[in-house]
């Protein structure tokens, strides 16, 4: 071997300096969204409004669900708010599922396929991939509560009569106040589920078995809405992080009660905060042996 | 850069327990600098484990492991970006295509340019025979196509170290020649290499040096003609004249031994320790002293025989 060749290849190799790394933030949501998986999910949930929108239009009838939405009744009357309908029935169960199964596979999936020790030795750094997986699902989440709710308002529009809406408080506003709802809607919807990625995400990097951890993630959603319906235990009930998946309400009166915003803003932060302070435990000092 | 003179990867007391059971038990290792390195051991002596080590995969149970002069793990910011690493098998995401599988990769290296990303990918593509498969998605591969993109992922960026772990594990006869003429022309290029097998013969063509796993232990190391024992070969000699023959090579200070073989014929063995007389002198002196040679010649050991000296003859895993 020539010390010319060394030297070439030393030289060639000696590098600048890093790049922020945005790249592999762009490479996992592309990844995220080239996955069949991922779109069947979501057609799955844009479904859920518009099955809704259809029998509701089908039987003509009222259906006066005990799942509280109320305003139900009013869909016949307006269509807009159909996607709001939509995301109130798919936040016990629907959306639940689809995040525990993105945040679930995060580190696990990557695990099994055999590709998380490729990105270690890349090197990816371990502290950045959890970051980067969290930022995936929590685009995720946007994702799925948008599909409800632009699927759901699409529907509506279609079938239904458009103009203004009677709010839960019994005031009227009028069709582009009604959309910036729906839209605080879905915000409000993300945010309530960003505590439930971050405990998949915790959840992932405690096993190699991507199923495992999904329906890991999934039951813990359950058993918390369990929880918040027993009233012996109401001491329990503000730090449960699906306390205030229902307050959505608050947001369709006049005027607006940021209450329940606020207090879920901050108990999902703190959920944030502690599962992510779990995983970062858990992955920074890992045996990766997949 | 760090200088030279370092060894590229240098282990001391490195140990992996799981459990009770020590998978890898207080080695040392010392791969020199631009040495094409066979790691060579039975299944399960604990191979992929070290290189896991190496890698920061995994963290010793004790020990440390100097890779390009700096701590591992604890400098594997300023190590990994130099090393390229092929790790117990393939690994890839069966729904992209093998190029968009590569370039994937590519982006956690934050070293790595994204602005000769592509032209990177196709390059690695290229360089392992996979240009034509570059758009197919990696679930429609075979198994050594697989193992091609492994190693095309371990060449994305110019490399001072490549660590491969089993390259040629499900490849055909051609993708192991290319394999070893890639080891060869990446090795002629200054790239140290360090390549775990149970192919002795393979570790044989192209390592300039190797080191023998035996159930977690370090059992040799060394240059391949230190490994192979030089100056030791044995001298095989086919004659029906035994007797004489055993006179004759014991004129030379060679002690022999005598085992039948077919045709009226005996076959002599002996160990021929340093230059203990020229071979057509050998030869000479037998056919002078009467002896009817039908057959003759002096054999080096081969690997596969230190080998299985040093580990073993039996089938079984050994724990
Ligand atoms: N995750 C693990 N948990 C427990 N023991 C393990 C684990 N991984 C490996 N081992 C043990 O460590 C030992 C060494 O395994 P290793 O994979 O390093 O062997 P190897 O030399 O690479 O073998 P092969 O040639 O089959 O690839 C084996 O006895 C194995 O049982
Ligand atoms: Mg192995």
């Amino acid at each position: 071997m020539s010390s010319d060749a060394v030297s070439e290849v030393a030289s060639s190799v000696s590098r600048g300096r890093p790049s922020v790394g945005w790249a592999l933030l762009g490479s996992e949501i592309s990844v995220l969204f080239r996955r069949r998986r991922t779109w069947a999910m979501l057609a799955v949930l844009a479904l859920v409004p518009i099955l809704i929108a259809i029998a509701v239009r089908v039987t003509r009838s009222t259906p006066n669900g005990g799942r509280g939405p109320a305003f139900l009744d009013q869909v016949t009357q307006n269509g807009l708010f159909v996607g709001v309908v939509g995301v109130l029935i798919s936040i016990p169960l629907f959306l639940p599922l689809t995040v525990g199964v993105v945040a679930g596979d995060s580190i696990a999936g990557e695990a099994s396929a055999g590709t998380l020790r490729y990105l270690l030795i890349a090197p990816v750094g371990r502290v950045r991939l959890l970051i980067v997986k969290y930022l995936a699902a929590a685009v995720f989440c946007l994702a799925a509560t948008l599909a409800v709710v632009v699927a759901g308002t699409l529907i509506g529009i279609a079938l239904f009569p458009v103009g203004p809406a009677t709010l839960l408080s019994g005031d009227v506003i009028g069709v582009p106040e009604t959309l910036i709802r729906s839209l605080l809607v879905s915000v409000y919807v993300t945010i309530s589920l960003l505590g439930l990625s971050a405990i998949g995400l915790f959840i992932s990097t405690l096993t190699d078995v991507p199923v495992g951890a999904m329906a890991a993630t999934i039951v813990l959603s359950v058993v918390s809405q369990v929880l918040d319906s027993i009233p012996q235990l109401d001491w329990l009930h503000p730090w449960l992080f699906t306390h205030y998946w229902l307050g959505v309400g608050d947001l369709l009166r006049q005027p607006i009660s940021w209450d329940s915003f606020g207090s879920n803003s901050v108990l999902q932060a703190a959920y944030i905060v502690l599962f992510g302070a779990l995983a970062y435990g858990r992955f920074s000092t890992k045996d990766v042996l997949s | 850069m760090t200088g030279d003179a370092t060894a590229a990867i240098e282990t001391r007391g490195l140990t992996k327990r799981f459990g009770s059971h020590a998978a890898v038990s207080g080695i040392d290792v010392t791969v020199p600098r631009g040495a094409v390195f066979g790691f060579l051991g039975p299944n399960g002596s604990g191979k992929t484990t070290t290189i896991r080590m190496m890698l920061g995969l995994a963290a010793p149970t004790s020990g440390t492991i100097r890779v390009l002069g700096h701590d591992m793990p604890r400098e594997l910011h300023s190590v990994l970006p130099r090393v390229g690493a092929l790790v117990e098998g393939p690994g890839f995401y069966p729904y992209l295509s093998g190029a968009a599988n590569l370039r994937r990769l590519d982006t956690a290296d934050r070293f790595a340019p994204s602005a000769t990303r592509r032209a990177r990918v196709e390059r690695a593509l290229e360089r392992v025979g996979l240009t034509h498969a570059a758009r197919k998605k990696v679930h429609a591969y075979s198994l050594g196509m697989k193992q091609r993109l492994g190693i095309a992922n371990a060449l994305l960026t110019p490399r001072e170290l490549l660590v491969l772990d089993e390259p040629t594990n499900g490849l055909d006869p051609q993708g192991t020649r290319e394999v070893r003429n890639l080891i060869r022309s990446l090795a002629a290029e200054g790239t140290t290499i360090f390549v775990s097998s149970h192919l002795l013969a393979e570790v044989e063509q192209v390592c300039t040096h190797a080191a023998i796993m035996s159930a977690g232990e370090l059992v040799a190391q060394g240059t391949l003609d230190e490994l192979r024992g030089v100056g030791r070969s044995e001298l095989r000699l086919l004659t029906p004249d035994a007797g004489l023959a055993i006179h004759v090579l014991g004129s030379f200070g060679l002690s022999a031994e005598t085992t039948d073989a077919a045709d009226g014929s005996a076959l002599v063995t002996a160990t021929l320790l340093g230059q203990t007389a020229e071979p057509d002198a050998l030869v000479a002196a037998l056919v002078g002293g009467g002896v009817r040679v039908r057959g003759f010649s002096i054999e080096r050991p081969s690997l596969e025989d230190r080998f299985v000296a040093l580990t073993g003859e039996g089938f079984d895993v050994v724990q």
